[in-house]
């Protein structure tokens, strides 16, 4: 098909199990894909103040136009209105998802409604089938996926998105997980899936996108440039050995992240050694993989082997590790070995839940556990300490249990679970959503507080405190420097790149690329107002839905504990949020 | 010199589909329905990937069942597609127990590696390459 008869919009009623497919290239012509056509659709989808765990919340998945055509473009994005923060749900997912909605036809897919029972969707390029899912509930991600990889059609040009336990049990952090390996992490896409009783969705691909004649020669020759600089340049090295993890080593000798619920922001040096992403290679590393169309191969799989029950027994399991979720498992819930964040983040996969989360809220747990805040009678008999993944494990299967009202609580996210039980000056979230990693400086926590997703990925606040070490520098200067970045994001998952590939694609690839496919008359200019536009729009529908920046909590813990520029203060965090206001057009 | 395409290391896969990108890519696809190569996992990704490509057998039966002779052996291994000749009957695909034919639903015909070597290119974690054929001692790598 001709690059732009791929931009149709696949919309898909689960109630009435109908669809439609409408040629929506004014959306994709103006906004260009990803997180640009897909908030455009959220705003046309979803009406204001709509629960989002019921039938009208959207769930829109959309690629880019450097979709399957270059490299590294591998990544999907997801929006929905999240059922953890009650704003913008976004999250991104690479594995083989991307390739699969767009060489299957579309652009984007706009889910809606609910059915009376599980469903899965199986949609082989224009046929869109809707399955019975009822053998498949209350059955683990990884083992739902094994079972529709037999039953269905296009091996190894599909993808399967699929949720958890913890997706059909509506915890508020579910995730949806896709190539068993990668997810739709943040913000609680599982749990609206969930709340469809929309167990899975598989897509392959059966078309290709035509480049016209005359344009062939310039699109070789523009590949080439940009595979040669993702290939032969230090743009995306780190990703290539260690992976995500390579830096957690470093980032714990400069007292940058949390340990044990930030009780301090470094780990003892046995702990990081044991947790590094070299150690872990050493050790556990069993093989690197990659998403479609991406040659770097950051997806770094463990393999561990276990006795599991008497008279050899034996289980190997593949376990995929990153930076976040060795952090979120190991620092924030002072495990002692890399085997035990394995095990942990295993259990998670299985389940179905973001492990950043998970691992945060659990540390809040343990600590208000510790405190007597909450007590085993709320634990239903826990004794939550840190280190112990048996208990760790007990719980996680409880939060999606649920056998009491603590778990209950807890499924519904940290921010909530302390506003019942208290603790909150421990409770690490911000913007409803649990911090990532980062104990940087201030910057990182601006990020968590007034980035569009609350997640590190949006302008990376933790590398802008790092390049400002040792420098002088005005809230105004950080706050700028947030912005632009975040801005600029949304540029990178409208077309949709990768952002570990974000060396590569500056504006003026960007434009070589998509003049190569006959998308032209973008200008850097251009590019960075888009930037702007789409991150605007998402505040939009923030503040549309109730985010305040007024009302921004801020956990005294961030304050008690000094990072690597010292110990930040309240009063100057306020005082940025402030700025970002004034700047976004938003005055507190 | 004659060559031929072979999976050389599938340990070294990283299942990245750059090869079946590339191959399409030759005339000016995105995507991989025009794609002579197939990389897929061996049943789930840990179990690692299984890289599917002619492997230019010597005496291949893909020729010996072409009811109008469109697919011709090639000296040294493999074959050679005349699509002006090949009627569609998909007999050769039914007959390569590789899977290593693949169909063109456009034109309704096979679609065969021409060991050209794009795809190797874009490989650059070496699990594929080309090698020499000895026309001489055929199906012996130099």
């Amino acid at each position: 098909m001709k690059a732009r008869a791929m931009n149709r919009v696949l919309y898909i009623d689960l109630t009435k199990k109908d669809i439609e497919i409408v040629e929506r290239e004014d959306l994709f012509d103006e906004y260009l894909g990803g997180s640009g056509v897909a908030i455009k659709l959220l705003d046309e989808e979803c009406e204001t103040g709509i629960d989002p765990l019921s039938a009208s919340n959207p769930i829109i998945f959309a690629v880019g136009p450097l979709t399957a055509l270059y490299p590294t473009a591998s990544k999907t994005v997801a929006i929905f209105k999240s059922p953890l923060t009650g704003n913008l749900g976004e999250s991104h997912c690479g594995g083989r998802s991307a390739m699969a909605i767009k060489l299957a036809g579309y652009g984007a897919m706009v889910i809606k409604g609910s059915s009376d029972f599980p469903v899965y969707l199986a949609i082989h390029g224009d046929a869109v089938h809707f399955r019975d899912a009822s053998s498949i509930w209350g059955v683990e991600a990884q083992t739902a996926g094994r079972i529709l990889r037999e039953v269905e059609e296009g091996a190894g040009v599909r993808t399967i998105i699929r949720i958890g336990r913890a997706g059909e049990k509506l915890v508020r952090y579910a995730c949806a997980v896709c190539e068993t390996y990668r997810h739709f992490g943040r913000l609680g896409l599982g749990a609206v899936m969930g709340s469809k009783k929309l167990k899975a969705i598989v897509i392959s691909a059966d078309k290709s996108i035509e480049i016209p004649e005359e344009k062939r020669r310039e699109y070789k020759k523009v590949y080439d440039e940009i595979h040669d600089v993702v290939v032969k340049t230090d743009a995306m090295e780190k990703y290539h050995d260690l992976g995500t993890s390579g830096k957690i080593y470093d980032l714990n000798k400069i007292g940058g992240m949390a340990y044990k619920n930030l009780a301090s922001s470094r780990a003892p040096e046995e702990i990081a050694r044991e947790l590094s992403g070299e150690n872990f290679a050493e050790k556990l590393l069993s093989k690197r993989v990659s998403c479609s169309h991406c040659p770097i191969g950051c997806i770094h799989l463990a393999s561990l082997r276990e006795l599991y029950a008497p008279g050899y027994y034996f289980k190997t399991t593949t376990i995929p590790y990153d930076n976040e979720p060795i952090w979120a498992t190991g620092f924030m819930l002072g495990l002692k070995s890399a085997e035990d964040c394995l095990r942990l983040i295993d259990i998670i996969d299985k389940i179905g839940m973001d492990v950043i989360s998970t691992g945060v809220i659990l540390a809040w747990a343990t600590e208000a556990y510790e405190k007597g805040v909450v007590t085993k009678e709320h634990t239903d008999g826990l004794e939550l300490k840190w280190g112990d993944v048996q208990v760790y494990s007990e719980a996680i299967s409880k939060i999606v249990l649920m056998p009491n009202e603590f778990y209950q609580n807890l499924a519904k996210g940290s921010e909530h679970a302390s506003s019942v039980y208290g603790g909150q000056d421990y409770a690490l979230a911000f913007g409803g959503n649990e911090m990532p990693e980062y104990h940087t400086g201030i910057a990182c926590y601006l990020n968590n507080l007034t980035g569009a997703r609350h997640s590190h990925l949006d302008s990376a606040g933790y590398d802008i405190d790092q390049k400002l070490m040792g420098k002088d520098f005005s809230l105004e200067e950080v706050v700028g420097a947030l912005l632009k970045e975040e801005e600029w994001r949304q540029v990178l998952s409208s077309l949709v790149v990768c952002f570990f590939a974000r060396k590569v694609y500056t504006p003026g690839r960007i434009i070589s690329a998509l003049n190569a496919i006959g998308i032209e008359n973008w200008t850097a200019e251009k590019l960075e107002d888009f930037g702007r536009v789409i991150h605007r729009a998402k505040m939009d529908f923030k503040f549309r839905e109730g985010f305040d920046l007024a009302k921004l909590r801020i956990p005294r813990r961030i304050f008690e504990v000094p990072t690597p520029h010292g110990f930040l203060k309240e009063e100057e965090m306020r005082k940025a949020i402030e700025i970002y206001g004034r700047i976004i057009g938003r005055d507190i | 010199m004659v060559k031929k395409l072979a999976a050389l290391d599938v340990n070294k896969c990283i299942g990245c589909m750059e090869c079946m990108f590339a191959c399409s890519r030759r005339i000016g696809r995105g995507g991989f329905d025009k794609s002579a190569i197939r990389v897929r996992s061996a049943g789930g990704i840990e179990r690692g990937f299984v890289i599917i490509v002619c492997r230019a057998c010597e005496n291949p039966p893909c020729a010996r069942v072409c009811p109008t002779g469109a697919l011709r052996e090639r000296k040294g291994g493999g074959v050679i597609l005349d699509d002006d000749n090949c009627i569609g009957c998909g007999f050769c695909a039914q007959s390569c127990i590789l899977g290593a034919i693949f169909w063109d639903y456009e034109k309704d015909k096979p679609i065969l590696c021409k060991y050209c070597g794009e795809c190797e290119e874009y490989c650059v974690h070496n699990a594929i390459g080309i090698v020499e054929l000895n026309v001489e001692e055929p199906g012996v790598r130099k």
